[in-house]
């Protein structure tokens, strides 16, 4: 009944395609699919139920399965070739995500500029390079990358470092290529991407490293000045000799020396720095009274009389490196877990010469007017012009554009965008720094520099903390004057002293370093504890359609007509290489098997065929629109209305069924961006893609509400639109960008936090403060509930830390302060603000293994 | 004279010793990375031969969840 099943169709919105495809209408089939998933059977190596279970056949010695993807059944045979399924006894028993291979070739791995650039000489000729792995998630991937060594000859040693995702491999030049065991890893379920380190990151590195050193020399005199202290305070309540006392007060203040003039020097930095920019930070109250405590305690060791407060100084110098070497480890964590990769183009290329030979050389020196071959499925290493071959591009993460577009010779392309399916050669017109993906990366570059620092929550307390202290000190010396100078001198450093804000310098870090660890664990990777508090705040977001309200690639959103050709649509577009063909082959999925006979592909337009006896046509309306009843001509021409591409389904001669095959929402897109903008952001959209279709898209995620959701919607949109309407919109309030491409990569530089969805371009994951590694825009807004969230913990920390502060002025004043009872007060409150930043649940951990595939 | 003033700079001595092997281990890189050897030694009694490995915990009879 096809007239029925239009009219259902027609009013549902783009769906989730996986649901859509076999539920035409059903706007509660979320449920359907949820009860399907149930009875599914799980998949052999990931566990998670296979919906649609891989349909190719096994390969050679390789299990029947059920897998729930390619990916899974490559690991698993794997495994099984080496000998290495101990893996399934060692791993989480948790369902794991998906095996992520890519089947990929890693000839890049090979070139010889490469290699030079990014590995190192050992002892032997042997040589060493790291890469950054994806879809490590538990202790058994390192015991299986590990095991690198046995499965690909030649590797002499593999190491994980398991917190960032980094692997050292060592390898024999003469005996195995890096591209071999690259695509070891890969079919291991873990895709290589070479890593680079930047400058950033070595950095980071350095600066973790010596503020670990401080921290520990720093650590090494609080314990042994506590001993003494210790002593020094029993002494003073059951009585010492004086020689004594006075031996252990001068030995705590030799062993103070080193914190206090060594290890607390970045403390010292940082305050001056302030200063001079007369801007308040936390450090110069903690710098002042350091500084004061230690004076006076040397004066007071040399007097031979009044109170020293080593123990106290030491502690907090301790305590503060320590909070900051934590929030450190996590930012450096995230930032190199996200630095997949920065080379975006190829480092070679393959250039024809004059007769006819192929030679491999550095992408960079290639010159103008040269030819170069490209094969398919690699990248384009210049800007050009197509001289030979057909073929389709892939220019998504460049363009907005969601679907390859076709190219015929003399039309241009761009270097970074992938060849999808024929062997080409290009006529270069630039190359290397000229490329229009070098010019945009470049200008990635200024926008993070024209970047303003963004306010700390922890500065503004300490401004008015320093005056609120000083305040007191002038009081406390007013206030105690009547007793004699001597005593007023006293009271006024010691309340300096006492208040020295430990809890509350330790209140940002280590909340801080909490989140972030929280946030990786739940797919953000977060590379600045100051982004954090930025993300707390309302904003105006900014989406980037493609790839990030949309999945970014072609599905089938919707079938129209008769449901039982779906299995004869499957068996003609099989084999097929077109996405629209695939899309249909996958999404159409499960349906009963039926063997298609005499299958003829026309090229552009369709596929037709011999299924069960009849003659069935799978193509556009180019190419099937004669055939097609007025009513499949109103549908075909309200999907293309959408910006979808319509799919005509005739059986001998007559159009009975349509499929709206393109680039649908995300599942939830409509759901996540009402919270948000429940929660007080306003949304925009920016999109390289028609304005048309960013118009349906935007009508289709509103809804029928009476307030539209976005502020703003604007198609056609170039990489410097985007980036001057981020910017000058920053003019007026924060403003997050959400992002994949890298005609994004600028705008997401610019923004006040750039947030790279998962999938995306590697230039938008560096360009980008936060980085997903969790698919779908449904956890955008978990991560902003969760800075949120991070956010009020900091503010009871401070709460905390003022609350003792508070306390000890109130002492001070009333002149019953001692050092012991500052050497009991900080301590506590450091405690009840570490305890409490480590307690509370910030960000959700992993989402169920259910939506790892949404 | 009392024993304090020797056995205290004897034990200060001794707490250098210790700083000084701390700062090496963490110059060498020691410390870099404090997660993966905490799960390493997870495994490493590990390469036991797959084909004596009890059938019935092996994923291919008997799916996991």
């Amino acid at each position: 009944m096809p007239s029925l099943e239009r009219g259902e169709a027609a009013s549902a919105p783009a769906f989730p395609p996986d649901v859509a495809a076999s539920q035409p209408a059903a706007l509660g089939a979320l449920s359907v699919a949820a009860e399907r998933s149930q009875g599914a059977p799980a998949c052999l190596h990931c566990g998670l139920p296979c919906e649609a279970p891989e349909a190719a056949p096994p390969p050679a010695g390789g299990s029947e399965g059920p897998f729930c993807c390619h990916g899974c059944r490559v690991v698993y045979s794997m495994l099984h070739q080496h000998d290495l399924t101990a893996y399934y006894r060692y791993r989480d028993p948790r369902p794991a995500p998906p095996a992520a291979t890519t089947g990929r070739g890693y000839a890049e791995l090979d070139d010889p500029g490469f290699l030079s650039e990014s590995s190192r000489a050992l002892e032997g000729g042997h040589r060493s390079m790291d890469l950054l792995l994806e879809g490590v998630h538990c202790a058994a991937c390192v015991w299986l990358v590990e095991k690198l060594p046995e499965v690909v000859p030649g590797v002499t040693r593999a190491r994980l470092d398991y917190p960032r995702r980094r692997l050292t491999v060592d390898w024999r030049p003469d005996a195995v290529s890096p591209s071999t065991f690259g695509a070891a890893l890969d079919r291991l379920g873990y895709p290589p991407h070479p890593h680079c380190a930047g400058k950033r990151e070595e950095l980071l590195a350095r600066e973790e490293r010596d503020l670990l050193l401080r921290m520990g020399v720093a650590g090494a005199c609080a314990g042994n000045v506590m001993l003494f202290g210790l002593a020094l305070y029993s002494g003073a309540f059951s009585g010492m000799a004086e020689s004594h006392s006075s031996y252990f007060r001068g030995a705590s203040a030799l062993i103070a020396l080193p914190a206090v003039l060594w290890s607390a020097r970045p403390l010292y930095r940082k305050a001056l720095a302030a200063v001079r920019a007369r801007a308040p930070h936390l450090d110069i109250p903690v710098s002042l009274g350091i500084g004061l405590a230690t004076l006076s305690g040397v004066v007071n060791v040399v007097r031979g009389r009044g109170d020293v407060y080593f123990d106290s100084v030491t502690a907090l110098i301790f305590l503060l490196l320590g909070g900051r070497y934590l929030q450190l480890r996590q930012q450096r964590n995230a930032e190199e877990r996200a630095g997949v990769a920065r080379a975006l183009t190829p480092k070679s290329a393959r250039v024809v010469d004059d007769s006819g030979h192929v030679r491999v050389v550095a992408a960079s020196s290639v010159a103008v007017g040269a030819l170069v071959e490209v094969l398919p499925g690699d990248t384009f290493p210049v800007d050009g012009h197509l001289r030979e071959g057909r073929s389709r591009v892939d220019a998504a993460w460049l363009t907005g554009e969601p679907e390859p577009v076709a190219v015929a010779p003399g039309d241009p392309v761009l270097a970074g965008t992938v060849n999808v399916s024929g062997r080409v050669r290009v006529q270069a017109t630039r190359s290397g720094s000229q490329t229009r993906a070098a010019q945009l990366l470049e200008e990635v570059e200024r926008a993070a520099l024209r970047r303003a620092p963004i306010a700390r929550l922890a500065d503004r307390v300490a401004g008015w903390f320093l005056v609120a202290v000083v305040a007191g000190a002038l009081l406390a010396f007013a206030v105690w004057l009547p007793a004699g100078l001597d005593r007023a001198v006293e009271t006024a450093v010691s309340l300096l002293i006492v208040t020295c804000p430990c809890a509350l310098g330790l209140a940002t870090p280590l909340a801080l370093s909490a989140a972030l660890a929280q946030a990786a664990r739940a797919g953000w990777l977060i590379k600045g504890g100051e982004l954090v508090e930025a993300l707390a705040r309302p904003a105006l977001i900014v989406f980037d359609k493609t790839g990030t309200l949309t999945s970014g690639r072609s599905r089938v959103v919707r079938w129209v007509g008769d449901p039982e050709l779906k299995a004869a649509v499957v068996a003609l577009e099989r084999d097929a290489t077109h996405p629209t063909g695939r899309a249909l082959a996958r999404d159409l999925t499960p349906q009963p098997h039926l063997e298609a006979r005499d299958v003829q592909t026309r090229p552009g337009l369709g596929v037709q065929g011999l299924v069960g006896g009849q003659r069935v046509g799978v193509g556009s309306v180019a190419m099937l629109g004669e055939q097609a009843p007025g009513w499949a001509r109103r549908e075909a021409a309200r999907i293309e209305a959408e910006g979808l591409s319509p799919v005509l389904v005739a059986v001998d001669g007559e159009v009975r069924a349509l499929a709206a095959v393109g680039d649908a929402l995300r599942p939830r897109a409509a759901r996540t961006l009402q919270r948000l903008a429940a929660a007080g952001h306003r949304l925009a959209v920016l999109s390289g893609d028609r304005q048309a279709v960013v118009d349906h898209v935007v009508a289709s995620l509103s809804g029928e509400g009476a307030e539209p959701l976005f502020v703003s919607a604007l198609g056609g949109q170039s990489p410097e639109d985007k980036l001057a309407w981020v910017e000058a919109a920053r003019g007026r309030g924060p403003v997050f960008m959400v992002g994949d491409g890298v005609n994004d990569a600028a705008a997401l530089a610019a923004a006040t936090v750039g947030i790279a969805v998962h999938g995306g371009a590697q230039a938008s994951i560096s360009a980008a403060g936060v980085f997903a590694s969790r698919e779908g825009i449904a956890p955008v807004f978990e991560l902003l509930a969760g800075a949120r969230a991070a956010l009020r913990v900091i503010r009871l920390n401070f709460t905390f830390s003022l609350l003792y502060n508070a306390v000890a002025v109130a002492l001070t004043l009333t002149g019953r302060i001692s050092p012991l009872l500052a050497a009991v007060l900080m301590p506590i409150s450091s405690l009840t603000v570490i305890l409490h930043s480590y307690q509370r649940r910030m960000f959700d951990p992993a989402p169920p293994a259910s939506e790892l595939r949404s | 004279m009392s024993v304090l003033f020797l056995a205290l700079p004897t034990a200060l001595l001794l707490a250098a010793a210790f700083v000084a092997a701390f700062l090496w281990a963490a110059r060498d890189g020691q410390l870099d990375d404090l997660e993966t050897p905490a799960l390493r030694v997870l495994h490493e009694e590990g390469d036991v031969d797959p084909t004596a490995a009890d059938r019935s915990v092996s994923p291919a009879s008997e799916p996991r969840r």
